[in-house]
């Protein structure tokens, strides 16, 4: 299964961005080979508007089945939704702990966003 | 002469004078004689009403075209969602979803898709409110709570109005919805207070009236005798003062009871007429 966390850099050690549609970096890890990517959201981070959804459009491109980040507003949530994408908010520490948290089970799976929409 | 005249009253700071200084200059156009309509394009929050408390006669909803997507005829290309530049709409894992309060309307997404599947359907942003202030016309938009976009209404605020002068209230800023409510105008006077943080916005709204090519004056309020910031400014720029208003108290206890200086306070009929004949003038009609 690969896993989407949001990140403020390009490795396993870099800190879990809060951020889910504005979030600097995707790392895409593949819970069977434990192999990641890293995809840039750098399109995103500027967006005036609709970050999150586009951010839910790019990790379900890649073939992302959960994702891991801080928050999750209501349209990403929904997004997230259609695309069939599991969401596990509350993420803290560096992605690598925060990967470490979802197989332990400590990370509960949302359901629904845990914030406000910052906009319309 | 054409026998359509628009004068915007704009400002780059809020609260610099703007519904004084564009309900007292409509007032000035009926007593002159003028046929006059009044334009609160700060749908906002328009409060032009509270100084002309006109009689409203008639009153519709505007609205958005919004898309809305057939899934029977969907074929999940995800064309609509390329060409949206808002993310309104989204083709997401073969499911369209759409995001009303992000779509501005311009039915792109229906333009491209291949198999006919989106369709439009209004959504109503606001309302516009419509009477008569004595001898003015009155219009103003009112933008419902919660909506981000206000210039589609002001556009139909602005497409009101009658056939003689209209004045249009401008929101306050140098975006979007004041780029739609003085588009199109034939004059704009900006209104500033001389103040740094006055003067500082006043640079950035004559940079955008200039863009626009819109000819344009500055209108001081609040105007000190000692105080030159807003001369300095002009002169600098080779743009012309048509009023200086006096900090007077008056003026701010007449604002407070819904009056305003042209009627309220002794005086201030002949500058607001003075400054409708020199706007007028400079606006060659």
């Amino acid at each position: 299964m690969k896993v989407a966390v949001t990140s403020m850099g390009q490795n396993m050690e870099s800190k879990v961005d809060p951020r889910f549609g504005r979030a600097n970096w995707f790392i895409l890890f593949n819970t069977e080979t434990a192999e990641y990517e890293v995809v840039s959201n750098e399109q995103n981070l500027n967006a005036g508007q609709g970050a999150g959804i586009q951010s839910a459009e790019i990790i379900s491109r890649n073939g992302v089945e959960a994702l891991i980040t801080g928050n999750c507003g209501p349209k990403a949530f929904k997004a997230l939704g259609a695309a069939g994408i599991q969401v596990y908010c509350g993420a803290e520490g560096t992605v690598a702990e925060a990967l470490e948290s979802f197989k332990s089970g400590k990370l509960e799976k949302a359901s629904g966003a845990n914030v406000e929409a910052h906009w319309a | 002469m054409s026998p359509k005249l628009t004068i915007a009253v704009a400002s780059g700071k809020g609260g610099t004078g703007k519904t004084t200084v564009s309900a007292s200059l409509s007032c000035a156009a009926a007593d002159a004689g003028y046929k006059v309509a009044y334009l609160d394009c700060d749908v906002e929050e328009p409060n032009g009403h509270l100084f002309l408390k006109p009689e409203i006669d008639c009153r519709h909803l505007v609205g958005i075209p919004v898309p809305v997507v057939d899934q029977k005829k969907c074929v999940a290309c995800g064309a609509c969602g390329q060409i949206c530049q808002y993310s309104a709409i989204v083709c997401i894992n073969k499911n369209i979803l759409t995001f009303d309060k992000m779509c501005h309307g311009c039915g792109g997404c229906a333009l491209v898709c291949p198999a006919g599947a989106i369709t439009e359907k209004s959504r109503s942003i606001g309302s516009i409110e419509g009477g008569s202030a004595g001898r003015i016309s009155f219009y103003h938009g009112n933008l419902f709570v919660g909506e981000a976009f206000s210039p589609p209404l002001i556009r139909a605020v602005r497409s009101t109005g009658c056939n003689g002068l209209n004045i249009v209230d401008a929101p306050p800023g140098t975006s979007c919805p004041v780029i739609s409510a003085i588009k199109g105008a034939d004059y704009v006077l900006l209104v500033t207070e001389p103040t740094p943080f006055g003067i500082n916005d006043l640079d950035i709204a004559a940079g955008m009236v200039k863009e626009l090519g819109i000819p344009h004056a500055v209108v001081v309020n609040r105007h000190d005798p000692d105080n030159t910031l807003a001369r300095d400014f002009c002169r600098d720029r080779g743009i012309k003062i048509l009023a200086e208003i006096p900090d007077d108290r008056r003026i701010a206890e007449a604002y407070s009871r819904g009056a305003l200086p042209y009627s309220a306070v002794p005086g201030y009929r002949e500058l607001f007429k003075e400054l409708l004949i020199s706007a007028v003038k400079e606006a060659k009609w």
